[in-house]
């Protein structure tokens, strides 16, 4: 071939394939994949994202949303490892306790505008109760899509099997505090069934006791975060009768014992109404919810929250931050709302509860979610959550044998984690 | 200009080839040594120098901070203990036990294969399957204390006391890496020339005289090269640690490559995870330099 022609073919060559390539980069554009990280790999909860995710893509054909579930025991490492790996996810279900780290960090996209500017979306609709934990400047950087009471699931079968009243009929008699709660456990515990089970706790997750301890009026740190309040007397208090129905009542199991409440080995569980969706479809038991027992401070609840925020500076945020005003918009949080009470004032109501929560009967959603969200307090997160959460649970692991010294303990708790809340 | 001066020899000269050769040869290994190796190394020193906030995307140069707070660092003295305590223990126990088994197995009986495969099979196990089957029987209400409680014995709730923890993540690796030095100590242990034995027999020396002074002498290499490779393999547990205890009760099974991960991957503190990891760069390097150099004095060799 002469240099000549050579020079031909390859303009031919270009002239064919640059058009193509080009072709390629704007189809290439055109399609988006977003991607979600969430904690729960729940197979209702899942069914229910991609179905409002169809949704989405009826109006935008080219949009493509995938859930991806990550285990919850290390959720957020997952997540920012993924980040630090330059391969951060579009969206992300984030906890309360790490709200401070992606809300100040400048992580997450600005939502307020968007919102605003979407038709039919009524941004006023969400409670700034709701909403406080997520917003920063006056600006809401994640959606607050579940807010959720932590309640008490019972096995009533195990309770009367035990010969305890129940709890309903506790409630009914004015009795149902956290000394006839831990009693009715230990009778359970005794009759051969574990008694109370608080849900994901496991002696390492402790921010979890906060529905616990918040019945003594205990806190794990000051309001403005920078004081460590474990050896406040309510926390000293709460944790001695807790560290006494473990291991002198029985009436929870111990460190290192694996048991399902949903599997009907435990009389009791604290947790929130997302996991009515794990209540076992065959064979069932007689099961209730009921709020969280009276404590010596008397009536109380607590919230956890989540919320989902989409990550800025990504080639696809404006897209991501379409589809969660999409999700979040009244029509689809009424669809959330049957596993994840909402954060709009027009939805928190019995009777719109009760039409998207066939598990649950209107007094229990009264009861347990419409009273939870308007009266309790969302569990105390943390800047550098993290390295704070495990630090008190080193220290605090000392708590957890038959013969502990609760009070030094916890002073140990505050010694260690001191230095680290007041930075 | 086609001057016959100017014609050059050829390129590829036979040394050339052969050179070139040679580096296609081991090129795979050298691209995967670079890829997975030292860029990593550079790149962790490089880290160790910054401040890299991952959320907020800021990546700023801070000097020998992250190395100040090393000598800082509270934490440091007693992650570093638990690491040394596990690392003794695992290699006392291992090689002692992989020595005693190789020995017991070394005979001409009639089945012995079968054993020999038994107590090799935990090496081609995975690592978190077997971990995960340990965790269930190290339970407070697990299989182990099941049948202690058969004899009567009332079990310690093993992977929540400090003592027990540690005894029980050292055994658990153990038992999982016991038969690699086993087969390794079998293949010496079978190499040791027959005649000496027969001689010092001749000689009249017992059969413990026999082990310590043939025996021993003549595995040593292998003795060196099994505590090199357990040593190390010792520093760098994570799977056991993150599954059994996430490094509790307290920090007493807290092993230094677990902390690296808990600072650089849970706290976010990917600048001071680095230089913790130059640290344990460091450590293992010592400590082979140290063992190799311990080679001529305690190591025989025959030729």
């Amino acid at each position: 071939m002469s240099r000549l022609s050579a020079l031909k073919a390859t303009a031919a060559t270009a002239g064919i394939l640059l058009p193509l390539a080009w072709g390629g980069v704007s189809w290439a554009q055109d399609a988006v994949n977003l991607r979600m990280t969430i904690w729960s790999a729940n197979e209702a909860h899942l069914a229910l994202f991609n179905e409002i995710a169809d949704g989405f893509k009826q109006t935008h054909p080219n949009v493509t949303v995938t859930f991806e579930p990550l285990p919850y025991d290390n959720y957020v490492t997952t997540l920012t490892t993924q980040i630090a790996g330059g391969n951060p996810p579009d969206l992300a279900w984030i906890f309360e306790t790490s709200a401070a780290d992606f809300v100040n960090s400048g992580a997450l996209a600005p939502l307020t505008d968007a919102f605003t500017n979407t038709e039919g979306y009524d941004l006023a609709d969400v409670t700034d109760a709701a909403s406080a934990l997520w917003t920063k400047d006056g600006t809401l950087y994640a959606y607050p899509f579940s807010t959720s009471p932590f309640a008490v699931f019972v096995n009533n079968d195990l309770v009367s099997e035990a010969g305890a009243k129940t709890p309903a009929e506790m409630i009914e008699a004015g009795e149902w505090t956290w000394d006839n709660a831990l009693a009715t456990a230990k009778a359970v515990a005794d009759n051969g069934k574990e008694g109370l089970v608080i849900r994901d706790f496991n002696f390492q997750t402790w921010q979890n006791l906060t529905a616990f301890w918040r019945g003594w009026g205990a806190n794990a740190w000051s309001e403005d975060g920078k004081t460590c309040t474990f050896t406040a007397q309510p926390m000293v208090d709460a944790m001695t009768r807790l560290h006494r129905a473990i291991f002198v009542d029985g009436a929870l199991p111990g460190p290192g014992e694996n048991v399902d409440f949903f599997a009907g080995d435990a009389a009791m569980t604290i947790t929130q109404i997302s996991r009515a969706s794990l209540l076992p479809k065959e064979d069932p038991f007689d099961w209730d919810l009921v709020p969280l027992p009276e404590g010596p401070a008397g009536k109380y609840s607590v919230i956890g929250q989540a919320a989902i925020g989409a990550f800025a500076n990504r080639p696809n945020t404006d897209v991501a931050v379409e589809f969660l005003g999409y999700m979040t918009n009244p029509e689809n949080s009424q669809k959330l709302a049957q596993f994840f009470p909402p954060a709009r004032a027009s939805l928190l109501n019995a009777e719109t509860l009760s039409t998207t929560n066939p598990l649950l009967t209107p007094e229990q959603i009264e009861a347990v979610v419409v009273n939870g969200i308007t009266n309790g307090q969302v569990i105390s997160g943390h800047t550098n959550f993290a390295q704070i959460q495990q630090t008190v649970r080193a220290s605090l692991d000392a708590l957890w044998v038959p013969d502990a010294d609760v009070t030094a303990v916890l002073q140990s708790v505050c010694d260690s984690v001191g230095p680290l809340l007041a930075r | 200009m086609s001057d016959i001066s100017q014609q050059k020899r050829p390129f590829w000269t036979i040394a050339r080839k052969d050179a070139a050769a040679g580096y296609l040869f081991i090129a795979p290994q050298l691209i995967g040594i670079i890829t997975f190796v030292l860029i990593p190394l550079g790149l962790v020193f490089y880290y160790s120098l910054h401040e890299w906030n991952v959320l907020a995307n800021t990546f700023t140069f801070v000097g020998d901070a992250n190395y100040q707070m090393l000598l800082r660092d509270p934490n440091l003295p007693p992650v570093l203990l638990a690491s040394a305590i596990f690392s003794a223990g695992l290699v006392v126990v291992n090689m002692s036990l992989a020595l005693l088994l190789a020995v017991l197995l070394d005979q001409k009986l009639k089945g012995i294969v079968v054993f020999r495969t038994l107590f090799f099979s935990p090496v081609v196990v995975s690592l978190v399957a077997w971990t995960i089957v340990w965790s269930f029987l190290l339970q407070a209400n697990g299989g182990i204390n099941g049948i202690l409680q058969v004899f009567g014995i009332e079990g310690p709730n093993w992977l929540r006391t400090p003592t027990t923890a540690m005894i029980s993540v050292v055994v658990v690796q153990v038992f999982k890496n016991v038969g690699l030095n086993m087969i390794l100590f079998l293949a010496a242990l079978q190499g040791v020339p027959k005649e000496l034995y027969e001689a010092a027999r001749v000689d009249g020396a017992s059969r413990f005289k026999q082990f310590r002074r043939i025996t021993l002498p003549m595995i040593s290499p292998t003795i060196l090269l099994t505590s090199i490779i357990t040593i190390v393999g010792s520093l760098q547990v994570f799977a056991q640690i993150a599954i059994l205890t996430k490094g509790g009760p307290g920090v007493s099974t807290t092993v230094l490559v677990y902390y690296l991960y808990q600072q650089a991957f849970q706290f976010n503190f990917f600048g001071y995870g680095s230089t913790l990891s130059i640290l344990l760069f460091v450590i293992v390097a010592v400590l082979t330099f140290i063992q190799w150099q311990m080679r001529k004095r305690i190591v025989f060799y025959e030729n």
